[in-house]
């Protein structure tokens, strides 16, 4: 039997030598993931991945929806609702800063914004709306944006993720790095995000279940019991970071908006979600 | 004869050789090994140092690890002990894929606590 390693550096550099074409690549790419985890994970669809690890974990999915009945994301919606409807002092909102009034338009992010030849995610379009209009950032892990997200989110659910990598060679470089990041082995600890989150997902880390990569993006921003608040996607990267013992990058970096652009369109075909609840 | 009827002293004795019996193989096998295990299980455990049981199972640890293989017959799986080491030490040396830290490459652990965490696997 091939170890998943082997099949994943299979992958890997198969799709390196495709580069000449770029949407070949990444069509390529959607596929052989696709397939990995479709392979791994014999019993699931390609749909089932939307609930993450609670896909994989049937006694810790009964918990999950149990929760899921009394939401503890509830509230961060309403905060994040009132939020974006609260007029700047220009009288302006968050609406106006996004196409259709920011409403079900999260499956739009990231992008690949040509003019600034970089990746846009919706945290980041939500807070240079902010600081636009009232001046001041607010903080990406936590707190009031990850309430904002958590609502626009909410209004783009049952929306399918699709991420396109238009043919420009920059967006596909920045695919590419993101790429090459979730392969990269980091920290003291040596881990890449592909080995617990693609070779070992589904296997045990000490008694928690780890999550397959296919359909993580799909549930954020996320309540998370361990944090006992609502954060998002980026604070989650750091906290993977710090777990390997990496130091870990701002958030909003290039180098996690990369990551992020990379991942979500993997994720591509999957059901929206979030936000929902984590341990 | 009813034990009732025993001289208590003769009860004492009989209860306290039956105790030993019992006793004494376990308190002489802990005492042989614990001097040269017991450190190395202590780092094994920890979490801040070798946190194996992320990973691996090993018998008296609470894990459901299915990471790596579970520790088990190491003397016959490896008869040479200085193996061991080296695969602690740096295991992408011997699987250029695998997902076991470099503990002793990238100082995750020093070189003594190594040797103690190598005498307690090789223990299992």
């Amino acid at each position: 039997m091939k170890s998943p390693w082997l099949i994943i550096f299979t992958l890997l550099t198969t799709s390196l030598a495709f580069n000449t074409s770029y949407a070949e690549t990444q069509d390529e790419d959607l596929k052989k993931y696709r397939t990995f985890f479709l392979n791994k994970f014999s019993n699931l669809k390609l749909e089932d991945f939307k609930d993450g690890v609670y896909a994989l974990d049937s006694i810790a999915r009964e918990s999950w929806i149990e929760i899921e009945e009394f939401p503890p994301y509830e509230i961060y919606i309403e905060e994040g609702e009132e939020l974006f409807n609260k007029a700047f002092s220009n009288g302006k909102t968050f609406a106006d800063c996004f196409p259709n009034k920011g409403i079900g338009i999260a499956d739009q992010y990231p992008y690949w914004n040509n003019e600034r030849k970089e990746v846009i995610t919706l945290p980041l379009a939500v807070n240079e709306c902010h600081e636009k209009n009232n001046g001041k950032k607010l903080k990406y892990g936590k707190g009031k944006l990850a309430s904002i997200v958590s609502y626009m989110v909410s209004t783009t659910r049952g929306k399918k993720t699709n991420i396109i990598i238009p043919s420009d060679s920059d967006a596909v470089a920045a695919y590419e790095k993101g790429k090459q990041f979730f392969f990269a082995r980091r920290g003291q600890l040596n881990f890449s995000c592909a080995h617990c989150h693609m070779a070992y997902s589904g296997s045990h880390i000490r008694t928690e279940v780890l999550g397959p990569t296919l359909g993580q993006t799909t549930g954020f921003p996320v309540y998370r019991s361990k944090w006992g608040n609502m954060g998002t996607l980026h604070r989650r990267f750091s906290g993977c970071n710090k777990q390997v013992r990496a130091k870990p990058f701002k958030l909003q970096s290039e180098e996690y908006r990369n990551l992020e652009y990379f991942i979500t369109h993997m994720s591509n075909g999957i059901t929206i979600n979030g936000p929902s609840a984590r341990r | 004869m009813p034990a009732e009827k025993r001289p208590l002293i003769l009860q004492m004795i009989t209860t306290i050789g039956i105790v030993n019996m019992l006793a004494m193989p376990l308190i002489s096998h802990a005492d042989g090994h614990s001097a040269s295990i017991q450190p190395g299980m202590k780092i094994a455990f920890d979490k801040k140092k070798g946190n194996c049981l992320a990973c691996h199972k090993i018998e008296g640890g609470v894990t459901l690890a299915d990471i790596g293989p579970e520790l088990n017959n190491m003397k016959q799986r490896f008869p040479d002990k200085s193996l061991i080491r080296k695969r602690i030490w740096d295991e992408t040396k011997f699987n250029a894929e695998t997902a076991m830290p470099p503990f002793g490459r990238h100082k995750i652990l020093t070189e003594s606590e190594i040797d103690k965490v190598v005498e307690f696997v090789w223990s299992l």
